[in-house]
């Protein structure tokens, strides 16, 4: 009993970490429409930078993560105004090419800025966490900070679009661009403040990811990218909600495979069940079902 | 040459492609014999024939059925698996290698083909991002599968293991597929001019599919399906029929490439390697088969040809490459260069 406890906990705070990423790739497909692949990579440059705040100029991790954010959030922005606004017109597939052109440039760059070899990053979450049932049942600080600081981001950013300005700006483009336009919302403000604020959540996501996984390379974003890209899916693409509850089973469903069926089977126990999830609910878990017109 | 210009326009282009396919398999030809390469471009030779198959299949895919698959590496990775352990345990039973080649691409393409029929199942039930991210589902789980597969062969046969590198052979029996460590030591039986006609084969396949009944079906199911649904086009039939052919394709591509190496691992063929190919269609062009030979033959050799650029090479790769999709796809930028170009425009189909 406890050791399905300690994995469901483990699953939840992976999950966690999923849905803060699937955040990212379901507000930009929400607003731009398009599968941003260079998220992932979002996350490694992230990862990258409060790794050198921290273990190089002795910055107090907080700090670290908030520079992290900072870079993040102008990275995305520049990515935005440089490589996809040009295609806002585009086909859906050049826009898709394009990004990942972002995501080899990336990697690559990284690579070339901070070398290949692999980077231990430190335990910046201190603490000793917590023990319940007398020591049988141990959550770690990094665990907690992961779970808590989803929920806290979940929140704020249920507020966001429900009451400010900015968000509902956001709803509206998301639900007709033209229209949204016409009553005189800036479109092109509005991506780009969604690129911005997805761009600060993968660097929190980075950060956290590193926390569980602390093996840094160039390429350490791609799989956590998939992988919540394929939450975002699974949630029903372009709900809030839907990243959410998407990230989350598939971080306890990941964990539960690894543990009770095969880890080496554990990712594709994973993409088993997104298939059967998408083939009885088409549009994902709670993705809006769109009805097509003649 | 009347003849020719009475020819319908798509005709003239699928002969024209096949011209140059010829003429380019002959100038690289007696270049490589008379030593014109470098061992290494020489090396390149048989994957950038695999390569070229495997955009072609997949702009049977995604220019052709218009459905977006990221998981085209998976097939690849069938067809090199199944092609390579039957040339391995046929080394002995057909001596000839060239006959052990068409043999191992064969059993590579009916394997991948039935893999894609499976799949074909649940894929095409679903439309658009979701049809795409299935796909890409199937390459990850493909890959899980074979990197825990093991099998060996012995004088009674072969012996299939999951998950456990543990088989018992009998004397003389060796190991070929090694879970994650791949299969090492292939004997490679691939040859350039076995790639070109591989090429050749795929070509008229799909051009042959393009113009026939069924290829009108699938163009037209991609261009409005609730259009072509209602005069009568059975949807799952034609979308399943552009689907298996193109896994097929992809795995004789995968065996052609497998027995030019000399050793291949599961993860080679993971998601990368299936966008890598989808960048080659889309920078060919959606539905031009030329346009795929070209982009896949060339990016394949831009990471050589930059070597001299050392480890800026995959920067500079992936900078062109953007700079390619804003060149042809950014109106503004469109707009320039028929500016510049006078007397140039409204040719593209």
């Amino acid at each position: 009993m406890m050791t399905f406890l300690t994995h469901l906990i483990n699953g939840i705070s992976l999950g966690s970490v999923y849905a803060i990423i699937a955040l990212g790739y379901t507000m930009v497909y929400g607003i731009a429409k398009m599968l941003n692949f260079a998220h992932g990579d979002v996350i490694m440059v992230g990862a990258y930078v409060c790794f050198f705040a921290v273990s190089s100029y002795h910055l107090p991790p907080i700090l670290g993560v908030l520079i992290a954010m900072a870079l993040c959030t102008m990275l995305g922005i520049v990515i935005e105004r440089l490589a996809y606004k040009p295609l806002r017109q585009a086909a859906s597939l050049a826009v898709l090419i394009t990004a990942i052109g972002v995501s080899y440039f990336l990697q690559n760059g990284a690579q070339l800025l901070w070398g290949s070899n692999n980077k231990m990053f430190p335990a910046i979450i201190p603490g000793e966490g917590i023990s319940l049932f007398g020591g049988q049942l141990r959550i770690t600080a990094a665990t907690l900070v992961t779970i808590l600081a989803c929920i806290v981001i979940m929140l704020a950013l249920t507020w966001f679009t429900g009451n400010t300005r900015m968000g509902k700006a956001m709803r509206a483009v998301s639900e007709d661009k033209g229209a949204a336009q016409l009553m005189g919302i800036n479109v092109n403000t509005t991506i780009s403040v969604t690129f911005a604020i997805g761009s600060a959540l993968a660097a929190i996501a980075g950060v956290l990811y590193m926390s569980s996984y602390p093996i840094l390379v160039p390429t350490t974003g791609s799989m956590p990218g998939i992988k919540a890209f394929t939450a975002a899916v699974f949630g029903g693409i372009g709900s809030i909600p839907g990243a959410l509850l998407g990230g989350v089973l598939l971080g306890v469903i990941e964990i539960f495979a690894g543990a009770y069926i095969s880890t080496q089977l554990a990712n594709a126990i994973v993409f088993l069940v997104l298939i059967i999830v998408l083939l009885v609910k088409p549009t994902g878990l709670l993705g809006r079902k769109i009805n097509e017109k003649v | 040459m009347n003849k020719l210009k009475s020819m319908d326009r798509s005709v003239r282009r699928n002969f024209l492609t096949y011209a140059i396919v010829i003429a380019a398999y002959i100038v690289l030809q007696s270049l490589s014999s008379a030593r014109g390469f470098s061992p290494t471009l020489r090396g390149q030779l048989v994957p950038i024939c695999a390569y070229v198959v495997m955009a072609l299949s997949l702009n049977l895919t995604v220019g052709i059925l218009g459905e977006l698959s990221l998981g085209h590496a998976g097939f690849m990775s069938v067809g090199a698996f199944s092609g390579a352990v039957a040339a391995a345990a046929l080394q002995n039973a057909v001596p000839s290698p060239g006959l052990r080649l068409a043999i191992a691409l064969i059993i590579g393409a009916v394997f991948a083909g039935i893999v894609g029929t499976v799949i074909s199942v649940p894929v095409l039930r679903l439309n658009g991002d979701y049809l795409a991210i299935v796909t890409l589902a199937f390459g990850q789980i493909i890959k899980s599968l074979v990197e825990n597969l093991y099998i060996g062969v012995d004088s009674s046969g072969l012996h299939m293991s999951f998950l456990k590198p543990s088989i018992a052979l009998a004397q003389g029996g060796r190991m070929i597929l090694n879970g994650p460590m791949g299969i090492p030591n292939i004997n490679k039986i691939s040859t350039f001019l076995a790639g070109f006609i591989l090429i050749m084969l795929t070509l008229i396949a799909i051009f042959n599919l393009v113009r026939s009944r069924a290829g009108r079906a699938i163009m037209a199911l991609r261009d409005n399906r609730i259009a072509a649904e209602s005069v009568g086009i059975n949807v799952t039939k034609y979308k399943m029929m552009a689907f298996v052919t193109s896994a097929a394709l992809a795995g004789a591509a995968g065996a052609l490439f497998a027995l030019g190496q000399n050793t291949i691992v599961a993860s080679k063929f993971d998601f990368n390697t299936s966008i890598l190919i989808l960048v080659f269609v889309v920078l060919g062009g959606l539905g031009n088969m030329l346009g795929s030979i070209i982009a896949a033959a060339a990016l394949t050799i831009l990471p050589e040809a930059l070597r001299g650029f050392a480890d800026y090479r995959m920067l500079i790769y992936a900078i062109v490459l953007i700079l390619v999709m804003l060149g042809t796809n950014s109106p503004q930028l469109k707009a320039l260069f028929q500016k510049l170009l006078p007397g140039k425009h409204g040719e593209e189909v």
